[in-house]
């Protein structure tokens, strides 16, 4: 009865076989995507994760660091002037990172990574430089895109932003 | 109960045939209308009618399952009181936190009667797994009931590590930071994998609900499943294994006994003991809590939570790739392994397999002892890596030279079993398995009480009190 022939190398039961798994399987994948959309995360507008207005361009002084807390970040402004946003999570295990003055550097807290004000690594664990959001500069607005994450693995000079 | 009762004419009250069902009539008199009587009784939905008199020994299995059972239930139990005064919403959690605290009635004493429940059933999950390992309860027809009580010790892990974010203070909030951190290493799908987890970039209000979520639906289902058929198998494998002793030559002769009263009456007075324990113990010591979370600042140091400081122990030595998630995958792979190549039947029941597997067992955490320390302290001052070889990747410098550095040693204190103690498998496995349980042992003990702030090693009694 299911014997296969010359003429039929597929039997209609074996046919019938495959396409239910063929479509039983394309449900299972459907199915699986459908939940993992719907488990993605969702963002709110003018929280961490949009665009944020940091300030005024005068607001920051040359070679200064200045905590952003509802944005995450740090304002650094370099001694020529020059924007970086620096994402204030330790690209170890997630510490936020303070600032310390005295030293003039990231010391984290809590597996004593240390990152220069650029957030370049200084001393590990951490693998790899403080993250940065995308800087622009509008009517003399510093304004942050924390949704924009860049992951680096050094300091490049196409980093800064200038007013 | 008469023949008439059938009839439409003389039909009993519904009361009358409820009682009928609930209340036999007259307990049996002889031996074999007992037995009738407690088949039919709720304990035996669980027990066989009869079990072998030597398993119920109180030195051979300690207890230990059954202690997890009655953890699991006290959880249940105070899980499902606590949701009615608990929101899964940042900051009200944390006020909910007060709130049980101080204006619910005996709502301190639930909240650390979980706590505190919720913690001892690692530790007792843990030594319950010892004990299979090392009686060899694990061997056939057993491995999958390991397989499946591996499992369960895994998402006893995940819902204590779920319910650790939940009061919402600073010590749920970093310490979750720190434990979901290290799946942004997982090779790929790191980051993507880390968002969908903690529903954003960072610990937040959606972590909050996932976790929640998690903890009480997906993860109890999960493990009440498992514990039903865990149940199931033992019944089907035989029951427990029986003890035996060293030179033990021919089998041990089988004694059985009924189940009720002999294990019943057991298992029943060491729940009530064990409970009186665990509510004094809840009594007397609160479960923490700190300061509300404050995303901003990181206290000093961000510990993850205990059971997870053997594993912060290897990040500090390791590049995370190597230390959270190839090491402690391949333990993992290698316990779920174990009853699929140590597999003599003969020692069976004997606590560290023979005379030998004794000798080495204790060899191995003595040596395990002494090593251990000593390669923190050479790694945290003598050793680096990173700075010796500065031009190479961190992943090699950081992660596989030092794995490698550890590895060997391990392979000659393998050969060294074989040559001098000519050990066969079997204890060889104990001897390994030993020592790394041992060394893991030791860097959780480290952990725990000698790292302070910034990470760096202290003694215990010199720590500086944490900054926050």
């Amino acid at each position: 009865m299911s014997e296969t022939t010359s003429e039929h190398p597929v039997t209609r039961r074996d046919f019938l076989k495959i396409a239910w798994a063929f479509f039983g399987g394309l449900a299972l994948l459907e199915t699986t995507g459908i939940f993992i959309a719907y488990l993605q995360p969702r963002l709110t507008e003018g929280e961490f994760g949009s665009l944020i207005n940091a300030g005024l361009v005068d607001d920051f002084p040359p070679n200064s660091v200045t905590h952003i807390t509802n944005g995450r970040f740090y304002i650094v402004r370099l001694g020529d002037g020059g924007f970086l946003a620096v994402y204030h999570r330790c690209t170890h295990l997630g510490c936020t990172v303070p600032w310390d003055s005295t030293a003039q550097k990231f010391i984290c807290p809590c597996h004593n990574s240390q990152f220069d004000q650029q957030g370049i690594v200084e001393n590990p664990p951490a693998p790899r430089p403080l993250d940065l959001f995308g800087v622009s500069i509008e009517d003399g607005q510093v304004k942050v895109d924390t949704g924009n994450l860049l992951q680096r693995q050094s300091f490049e000079s196409a980093q800064v932003i200038y007013p | 109960m008469t023949k008439e009762s059938s009839t439409p004419e003389k039909e009993d009250s519904m009361l009358d045939r409820m009682r009928e069902r609930l209340v036999p009539e007259a307990m049996p008199v002889d031996d074999r209308g007992r037995m009738r009587m407690v088949v039919d009784s709720l304990v035996l939905h669980l027990h066989p009618t009869k079990v072998i008199a030597s398993t119920m020994n109180w030195n051979y299995s300690w207890g230990l399952g059954g202690l997890s059972a009655l953890l699991m239930a006290v959880l249940g139990l105070t899980g499902v009181v606590l949701q009615n005064n608990y929101t899964p919403a940042a900051p009200q959690a944390y006020l909910d936190i007060l709130e049980i605290n101080s204006n619910v009635w005996f709502g301190e004493l639930i909240r650390n009667l979980h706590h505190w429940s919720a913690n001892l059933l690692i530790v007792v999950a843990v030594l319950h797994l010892i004990r299979v390992f090392a009686t060899g309860a694990y061997r056939p027809p057993r491995e999958l009931n390991w397989l499946i009580g591996v499992a369960m010790l895994l998402l006893v892990v995940a819902a204590n590590f779920t319910g650790y974010l939940l009061p919402w203070d600073q010590l749920a909030f970093w310490a979750i930071t720190v434990g979901t951190s290290i799946i942004n290493y997982v090779p790929l799908i790191g980051n993507w994998l880390g968002q969908l987890i903690l529903g954003g970039p960072e610990v937040g209000a959606n972590t909050l609900l996932n976790f929640y979520s998690m903890h009480i639906s997906l993860i109890p289902l999960m493990i009440f499943g498992l514990m039903s058929y865990h149940f199931w198998r033992v019944r089907k494998d035989g029951g427990l294994t029986q003890p035996k002793k060293l030179d033990e030559v021919e089998p041990p002769k089988i004694e059985r006994v009924t189940t009720i009263p002999h294990l019943v009456r057991r298992e029943l007075v060491f729940a009530l003991a064990a409970f009186a324990v665990l509510l004094v113990f809840a009594m007397l010591v609160p479960a923490p809590l700190e300061g509300i979370a404050n995303p901003d600042i990181s206290p000093n140091p961000a510990k993850a939570p205990w059971y997870f400081m053997g594993l912060q122990e290897l990040l500090l030595h390791f590049h995370p790739l190597i230390g959270a998630i190839i090491l402690p995958g391949l333990a993992v792979i290698g316990i779920f392994l174990l009853p699929f190549f140590d597999i003599n039947l003969n020692s069976v029941g004997i606590y560290f397999r023979s005379h030998r597997g004794r000798s080495l067992a204790i060899l191995a955490v003595g040596i395990a002892l002494v090593i251990t320390p000593i390669w923190v302290l050479l790694d945290e001052f003598v050793l680096n890596w990173s700075l010796w070889l500065p031009t190479w990747n961190t992943l090699l410098s950081n992660g596989l030279i030092p794995m490698a550095v550890i590895l060997v040693p391990l392979i000659l204190l393998d050969e060294w079993t074989v040559k001098f103690f000519h050990a066969d498998t079997e204890e060889r496995v104990l001897f390994i398995a030993t020592f790394l349980f041992t060394a893991f042992f030791v860097l959780t003990i480290i952990g725990i009480f000698f790292r302070g702030p910034g990470m760096a090693l202290y003694w215990p009694w010199n720590m500086p009190v944490a900054a926050h």
